[in-house]
């Protein structure tokens, strides 16, 4: 039997049940690793060798009958711009290629408490910053569905390497859509918790105010298991959320009947490719054929969302990534002159296109003289998207809306005009504005056989519902378990 | 000058006294090896998170209610960008539009006329790191033990018109801070430092001339200097028909002169907004109500209270609460030896030089309150004399000893027995024939010199009521 193709939860139970060792878990995935990385390109780097130490203790633990966790023995993969002590975060980009952390972020703690084992490090884009991961520095992550398309972006290898069965689960981060859209591209399932359920303590800042980690996964059971052992109330950060934490799993139920599940037609009318709407279409016949209500919601300023998330996410991007200034850790130039010029030649060498880009966008916003009318309104806008969700959860309890427009592109396709890769996530950044939660799963195929996604969004704090609505459609189609053919 | 005022705003910097750093649990100590008070967090490595330091809130509201400031329920951190490599995150977290506290004064004397100074503004920030330029390779290295130090700036109205009040102004300010024990106020170390805001105006104009900001400053010698230096070069530019340009300054304090640093036109844009990695600071009156119930006996309440309750001078009230330390000091002798003026005389003369001298601060010198007291009364009860309480003053200072085991040593005991300082007097008189006729000759001055030749006899013991008592009998016998 191929190891690797198991789910999260069915792996857990085989190595629980001591009817496989991790040891072999690991071969199992390292060697698929070895199959088709080659062709995918998920990873940045690989962690072998504490991988194989780790499974070794577990093992030792497990086989002493003590109780090695919900994840005892997992591996999973761990997107670049979460810091693991010791091991390279670089961010995709030139400017931490050589990074080392000196310290472990919180959520790689918890996993590992609950026992998993880090396969690796994701690629991504730059930074976080894209929808297709293409602005990595570091390689070109490729869609285990089609190699000569995008995986999506940002978190592109972490959606990629779930996709290819090079993981069980891993994490990514979500700032405007970044775990939802590579998740839909890449046909599996990705949760973007409410900000602050999960702590971003180690996670390399894009836009603090809208950034949140969440994972990939096969199936939404465990998705459900990875958002119980990552969640919770971290003192290291002081946006995290200080509230009673459910068991997730409990939500697992499949059954929506009575369930109030609202659609913004209006919102969605634009610039939906036909194969997506159709797909989205049908997802509504099915949940109101389980007993779901289908109810009409206005959500007049979203369509505000990305100008207000170009604002605040460069805004905040601008102050982040500061720090990178070729002076204690990262990339520095080879010849300078002074200070200035030390700063300057770094920052332009070490960063790509994109991160420039929204530099010097949210430099700008934040000016002296620019601020109110940019940064300020931006602000405002943001408090009346949120109003805009309050009042339609006095009426729903999901929201339900395609992922993203389009399905996965060809490479080249929209980075020659960034205002076209931004349209990419209309569907997903609203969720970040409002600091809601979001999940992605996949819904079927276009007529090129191209995954797509569909996405639940509920109020904060009630990820609960969101779990419950995606897996009762799970339980009712079974496109989550149609798998890529990489070739 | 005649023709001109002088309009002086400061905009203090206090290091709190916090045992750590404002967002991180590293020590804020002064004074360690470089690079030893630092971690992920202070030195704004990649995906760190700042969690505030309560104890620098509730510091920074002390100050705020002892300068009787309004003090916020509401406020926020924001973030002040800059690139300079003593600050690892690009980034200070200052406080900009909403301060924790606003709208206070402080009052002080300025000679004998009450001066009341605007406060308007305390927020909270955090400091930068030190750079550390070594001569001898030529590198510039960083210190981040610093980073991050809570900081607390005290912005004042524009209501001094000299360089004394602004010199008072900060004697007073500091004096509060130490009262509240929330910054050691080091000046030559750098935990209090101001940045003075200047201009001049013709007498009787109403508008503001345009102001000059000289950075900061790190001793009351060199702000008094440096606002001397400034106001006569804001003078000679105005007289030779020239423009004050509005700029940001630099002080020499060795060379005695100030440089303009950065024009308003340089000025940085700091493109403040608020930090999103910290939640709004959001006080209780509860809070509020707590902290001002610790808070200590003020200044200038103890002022009153030494004036009324000692019956001391205004001159010496205010002298010895100027600092709490001092204060301190004088109330724990005081209740030893009930003799207040004594232990303030002492405390401001020859004790006060003696400190200075050696560059300590009362609760450093060898003397215990308890000590002086015990001095004090050896003189009340006339066991010595106060020439020889001076002189036993002085080996106290230098041993620490017991002032009784000093003067039991040394044979100090006055001698008060009239039938044996009379002896003396007798021996003397005679002993001075011409001194005695300059007497009767109605030169009083004489006299004086009889007196010195008796205690000098005595080797200082001779009560000197008792000796000009007798002198006076025999001479007028």
């Amino acid at each position: 039997m191929d190891l690797y193709k198991l789910s999260l939860s069915e792996i857990a139970k085989k190595i629980k049940s001591k009817e496989v060792s991790i040891k072999d878990v690991l071969d199992s995935v390292y060697s698929r690793i070895e199959d088709v990385e080659s062709k995918i390109n998920a990873y940045v780097t690989l962690t072998k060798e504490n991988a194989y130490k780790r499974a070794e203790i577990l093992q030792i633990k497990l086989d002493a009958g003590e109780d090695i966790g919900v994840l005892g023995g997992v591996p999973i993969a761990i997107k670049d711009n979460i810091c693991i002590k010791d091991v390279k975060t670089t961010c995709s980009s030139r400017m931490l290629q050589n990074f080392v952390p000196p310290y472990t972020a919180t959520v790689v703690e918890k996993l590992e408490n609950m026992g998993a084992i880090v396969l690796g490090k994701t690629n991504m884009d730059e930074f976080a910053m894209g929808s297709s991961t293409e602005s990595s520095y570091i390689k070109k992550t490729c869609n285990p569905w089609d190699l000569s398309r995008v995986p999506g972006g940002s978190s592109g290898g972490s959606a990629a390497s779930v996709s290819a069965d090079m993981a069980y689960a891993s994490l990514g981060s979500d700032t405007g859509g970044s775990i939802r859209q590579p998740a839909s591209l890449c046909s599996v399932v990705g949760l973007k918790p409410t900000y602050g359920v999960v702590s971003r303590y180690g996670l390399v800042a894009f836009a603090s105010s809208l950034d949140q980690i969440g994972p990939f996964s096969k199936t939404v059971e465990d998705a459900a298991i990875m958002l119980n052992a990552i969640s919770g109330h971290d003192t290291m950060d002081s946006t995290s959320a200080d509230i009673e934490y459910p068991d997730y799993t409990k939500s697992l139920v499949n059954d929506v009947n009575g369930f109030k599940i609202g659609i913004p037609t209006k919102f969605i009318s634009e610039g939906l490719n036909p194969d997506v709407k159709k797909a989205y279409e049908e997802s509504i016949e099915l949940l109101k054929n389980k007993g779901a209500q289908i109810v009409e919601i206005d959500l007049d300023y979203a369509k505000y969302s990305l100008a207000v998330y170009y604002i605040l996410a460069t805004a905040e991007a601008s102050s982040n990534l500061g720090r990178y200034d070729g002076i204690k850790y990262g990339y520095r130039t080879k010849d300078f002159d002074d200070l200035t010029d030390l700063y300057k030649k770094s920052r332009t060498e070490g960063f790509g296109a994109e991160v420039k880009r929204r530099i010097i966008l949210g430099t700008y916003v934040l000016s002296s003289g620019y601020y109110d009318a940019y940064y300020k309104k931006a602000q405002q806008v943001r408090t009346l998207i949120i109003n805009d969700f309050k009042k339609a959860y006095e009426k729903v309890d999901v929201i339900m809306v395609p992922t993203a427009p389009n399905t996965a592109f060809k490479f080249g396709e929209k980075t020659e005009n960034p205002i076209e890769m931004y349209l990419e996530d209309i569907f997903t950044v609203p969720v970040n504005i409002a600091g809601l939660p979001g999940i992605s799963i996949p819904c079927g195929f276009d007529s090129k056989n191209m995954p797509i996604g569909l996405q639940f969004i509920a109020d904060a704090f009630e990820e609960s519902k969101l779990l419950r609505v995606a897996y009762t459609y799970e339980q009712n189609t079974g496109f989550h378990k149609i798998k890529p053919e990489i070739k | 000058m005649k023709n001109y005022e002088v309009v002086i705003g400061l905009e203090v910097h206090a290091e709190l006294s916090t045992k750590t750093k404002m967002y991180c649990g590293c020590s804020a100590a002064f004074g360690s090896d470089p690079n030893t008070h630092c971690c992920p967090i202070c030195t704004g490595m990649p995906g760190v998170l700042p969690v505030l330091n309560g104890k620098a809130v509730e510091y920074a509201v002390k100050a705020g209610l002892a300068t009787n400031c309004e003090i916020a329920r509401f406020s926020k951190q924001d973030r002040k960008n800059y690139f300079y490599p003593d600050l690892p995150k690009a980034y200070q977290t200052s406080q900009y539009d909403l301060p924790l506290c606003k709208n206070g004064y402080i009052e002080f004397k300025v000679g004998d006329t009450q001066k009341r100074v605007g406060i308007t503004r305390i927020h909270i920030e955090e400091d930068a790191g030190k750079l550390i330029h070594d001569a001898y390779t030529g590198d510039t290295l960083v210190d981040m033990n610093r980073c991050a130090v809570p900081l607390i700036e005290i912005v004042s109205e524009p209501d001094m018109r000299s360089a004394e009040e602004a010199i008072n102004y900060m004697q007073t300010l500091k004096s509060i801070l130490e009262y509240l024990e929330i910054s050691d106020c080091k000046m030559q170390e750098g935990s209090l430092r101001c940045d003075v805001n200047l201009s001049i105006r013709p007498i009787g104009q109403k508008e503001f001339g345009t102001r000059t900001e000289t950075k900061n400053l790190n001793s009351f010698k060199s702000i008094q200097r440096a606002i001397e230096f400034e106001i006569q070069r804001q003078i000679d530019e105005i007289e030779a028909g020239r423009q004050i340009f509005q700029e940001t300054r630099r002080w020499d304090d060795d060379k005695g002169y100030g440089y303009a640093m950065r024009s308003k036109e340089d000025a940085h844009d700091y493109r403040y907004f608020p930090e999103p990695d910290l939640a709004p600071i959001v006080l209780s009156d509860e809070y509020i109500n707590e902290i001002k119930k610790e808070l200590p006996e003020m200044p200038h309440i103890k002022k009153q209270r030494y004036m009324s309750e000692f019956n001391l001078p205004e001159y010496d009230s205010e002298q010895i609460t100027s600092s709490k330390e001092v204060a301190g000091y004088f109330e724990k002798a005081v209740s030893i030896c009930n003799n207040p003026k004594a232990v303030a005389n002492w405390i401001m003369g020859d004790f006060a030089k003696m400190l200075n001298e050696s560059d300590i601060t009362v609760n450093e010198s060898k003397i215990l309150p308890e000590n002086l007291a015990k001095l004090i009364m050896l003189t009340d009860n006339q066991t010595i004399s106060s020439a020889i309480a001076k002189k036993v003053f002085i080996d106290m200072f230098e041993t620490g000893k017991n002032a009784q085991d000093i003067v039991n040593e040394k044979g100090l005991v006055q001698i008060t027995d009239e039938g044996a300082i009379k002896q003396i007097v007798e021996r003397i008189v005679s002993e001075n024939a011409q001194s005695v006729a300059d007497y009767k000759a109605g030169k009083d001055k004489a006299i004086g010199f009889l007196v010195g030749q008796i205690m000098k006899e005595s080797k200082g013991k001779a009560n000197p009521q008792v000796v000009n008592k007798l002198l006076l009998e025999v001479l007028n016998k």
